[in-house]
């Protein structure tokens, strides 16, 4: 065989490689291509492992609708949906979006609004979806773009066991100074365990969604009316400063490290006495595995200068404007939010699990309120209690309690929080952190400021 | 599978036949159990990870460390039949290596031999721009292929992953292929030339053998760059090709616990590289010291 005979042979045997492929070997049976498919994109949280595990069973099987999923943990599914639908690559017909994110990209036509499928669907009850979710997931136009499959709100939880030994009681609406005189009274009554955990992980989603709240109900806010950035402002430092003291003084150990997660292990694994942080992690606390099942008390948010401070947050799904199967998309979604889901949880997985805080049939659910009577109406009452408009002591320019509902909020947070964090492993004070962080609101406020000129 | 190299025998008397001082015995002790550190260090996080696997979530998300607790199947259980089969994302791993690196070997095998044995003109030339391909970042490439492959309507396709890890490969793949054909001995060449074989039985009977072993390490070090190629992958894929480290960060959740699930699943991604790695032993020991036909 000659050099000529040689290189022919290869490309034909390459190319028979190349043509026997398929495009790959996900997708099942439909493929992404399917006519009868679509293609989620979600965070991965239980909620929605569990929905994974449903879908197959009940809902192609009830609608013959094949369901492609690709889970990523949070930061990496957000980079993801906004990689996907700032592209309108239409890969995904559904993406699950949170209430930070749908009202901007509302904003940019990046997704559908849902008023027609909402108003067609009547077995999905719109109504029965509690007001602040729908007002949260409603963008400047007046219109709906997203349904909600979890909510939450935020509030404090306590081992109870841990406050009737020292003879405490917390009052059902605490007050911060409360919180911290009992954090100083428990901290260290129990071997290895502290008074409170809060969260001081770097991230505009992780210290800065409790953060602002106490920030919000001190009577501070990240910015006025006007656009202008109020970080160094007296209340935005004494709320800042009462938080960093409080976890320094009476908190977790690795505190600059502890986030959701940390923090729900040291409730669990008994390491602190009390936690403010999401109404979804009570689920957690009293599934059926857990240790500290039954023995965790709820109370408000605590609150300083406003009668709530409550966050809100829903993980919820919205239509890619560029898909081709938005008819098919909402048949998944209204099953998705339905409270016939609830139900099929409810029944195959546990009660504790159910995607909650979004219908209030779910509290008045017998089945479910057996399970979660410990905390389903402090969850109602918190959920019910937030007003994205109006969180705080002052008028807002922009959506949100826990964040600023701008685009630019992810790395103003972010970055500011990286300086929080710091003065919390005590490597800066807080004023210095909030100096600079108030620099960064500066450059965000100007651009607003210019823009409402022009 | 044996590792045929002879261990150095230590000598016991010097060039002049007087006997080698005890001292030097004692730097080759502490020399050996410096490299015995080294080693025990970098395959520690391995040993790490396998362990967490057979813990149980709770005690994997222990601090400190349950180093003791009882060990349970629980976190493999989940990467099989949890939420989504990991069979996909493994086949689609799989395919995309091993044909890039079929791709790559059959690409830089020849341009080897052109840069080696009968090198064109101003060859070091040809072989600094092969390389300088590799010094523009990944990812100042991301956005272009992006766009190109949304366009194309090759987003989610496996074949566009394979293109990109046999370009991402080559420069390397023929950079150590010309190393290891430029040992070749010249008059082996040239003995076969005399002897009257033409190019492909010169290729196959004289090169090939001598080669093999830097074949084998070239394969193998194309292979576990595309199957650990993460950044690609995750940005051009979606629910079709999606590929096993794409498929291994799904594991990852910021509500609840999941170490011991994602140690699971990283072991089993990395069995396929541990397992070609520990085929080629012999092969990578004499290939990767650059030694073929010494």
């Amino acid at each position: 065989m000659s050099r000529a005979r040689l290189l022919p042979g290869t490309v034909t045997a390459l190319l028979a490689v190349a043509l026997a492929g398929c495009a790959g070997w996900g997708g099942g049976g439909g493929g992404s291509g399917g006519a009868n498919s679509i293609d989620v994109l979600m965070v991965n949280n239980p909620q929605m492992i569990d929905l994974q595990r449903l879908t197959a069973d009940h809902f192609t099987k009830q609608t013959g609708i094949t369901v492609n999923f690709t889970v990523l943990p949070e930061n990496d599914v957000r980079d993801k949906i906004s990689q996907e639908f700032s592209s309108q690559a239409g890969q995904y017909d559904i993406a699950s979006l949170s209430n930070f994110e749908i009202p901007i990209y509302a904003k940019s036509k990046w997704i559908a609004p849902l008023d027609g499928y909402v108003g067609a669907d009547t077995a999905f009850d719109q109504a029965d979806i509690l007001k602040p979710m729908t007002q949260s997931l409603t963008a400047d136009d007046g219109k709906l773009y997203g349904e909600p499959f979890y909510g939450e709100s935020s509030f404090l939880m306590y081992r109870k066991d841990v406050l009737d030994a020292q003879g405490i009681t917390m009052p059902a609406k605490p007050t911060w100074q409360q919180v911290a005189d009992i954090a100083a009274q428990v901290d260290g009554k129990q071997p290895g365990m502290a008074g409170i955990c809060l969260r001081g992980q770097p991230g505009w989603g992780q210290i800065f969604a409790p953060l602002t709240t106490v920030v919000n109900t001190f009577g501070g806010t990240w910015f006025d009316a006007g656009w202008n950035a109020r970080v160094d402002a007296p209340e935005f430092r004494q709320a800042t400063q009462f938080y960093v003291d409080l976890v320094r003084a009476h908190g977790e150990t690795g505190a600059p490290q502890a986030g959701f997660t940390e923090c729900l292990n040291n409730l669990i694994q008994g390491n602190v006495a009390m936690w403010y942080d999401a109404t979804s992690a009570a689920g957690s606390l009293e599934a059926a595995d857990s240790p500290v099942k039954g023995k965790i008390g709820y109370a408000a948010a605590p609150v300083v200068r406003t009668p709530a401070s409550g966050w809100l947050y829903a993980w919820s799904w919205s239509i890619q404007q560029a898909s081709e199967k938005k008819d098919n998309a909402w048949k998944f979604i209204s099953w998705a939010s339905s409270k016939q889901y609830e139900q099929l949880v409810g029944e195959r997985i546990g009660w504790s699990s159910v995607p909650a805080g979004k219908r209030s049939s779910t509290y008045t659910n017998q089945e479910y309120l057996k399970v979660a009577s410990a905390f389903a109406a402090p969850t109602r009452d918190a959920i019910a209690g937030a007003d994205p408009r109006n969180p705080g002591v002052q008028p807002r320019p922009a959506l949100g309690i826990q964040f600023v509902d701008i685009p630019e909020f992810t790395d103003l947070g972010t970055q500011a929080s990286q300086y929080v964090s710091s003065a919390i492993a005590g490597q800066m004070s807080v004023t210095e952190a909030l100096d600079r962080g108030q620099r960064l609101a500066e450059d965000v406020a100007e651009r607003y400021k210019s823009r409402a000129e022009g | 599978m044996s590792i045929t190299d002879t261990a150095p025998v230590a000598a016991t008397r010097d060039e002049r036949g007087r006997p080698v001082k005890k001292r030097r015995e004692g730097a080759n002790v502490w020399l050996s159990l410096l490299a015995w550190v080294v080693g025990i260090l970098f395959v520690l996080p391995v040993v790490w990870m396998v362990l967490t696997s057979f813990h149980s979530e709770a005690n994997a998300a222990q601090n400190p460390p349950a180093v003791l607790a009882p060990l349970t199947l629980e976190g493999y259980r989940e990467f099989f039949s949890g939420g989504a089969s990991p069979w996909p994302p493994l086949l689609n791993s799989l395919t995309a290596s091993i044909i890039s690196t079929l791709f790559v070997l059959l690409l830089s095998f020849p341009a080897a031999y052109a840069l080696s044995i009968k090198p064109v003109k101003k060859w070091t030339d040809v072989l600094f721009f092969f390389l300088s391909t590799k010094m523009l970042p990944v990812v100042a490439g991301l956005l272009p292929l992006y766009l190109f492959a949304q366009n194309t309507g090759l987003l989610d396709n496996i074949w566009l992953l394979i293109v990109f890890y046999t370009a991402m490969n080559l420069p390397i793949a023929v950079w150590m292929m010309r190393s290891f054909l430029s040992e070749v001995p010249v008059e082996m060449l040239e003995a076969a030339a005399m002897d009257g074989a033409n190019l492909t039985k010169t290729l196959r009977s004289v090169i090939a053998p001598v080669v093999m072993p830097g074949i084998a390490a070239t394969a193998l070090i194309c292979f576990i760059f595309s199957w650990n190629e993460l950044l690609f992958a995750r940005v051009l894929t979606a629910t079709v090709a999606e590929t096993a480290p794409v498929f291994l960060t799904s594991f990852v959740t910021s509500q609840g616990l999941f170490l011991a699930q994602l140690c699971a699943a990283a072991f089993v991604v990395s069995l396929p590289v541990l397992v070609a790695g520990f085929a080629a032993q012999d092969k990578l020991v004499q290939g990767l010291s650059l030694g073929s036909v010494k």
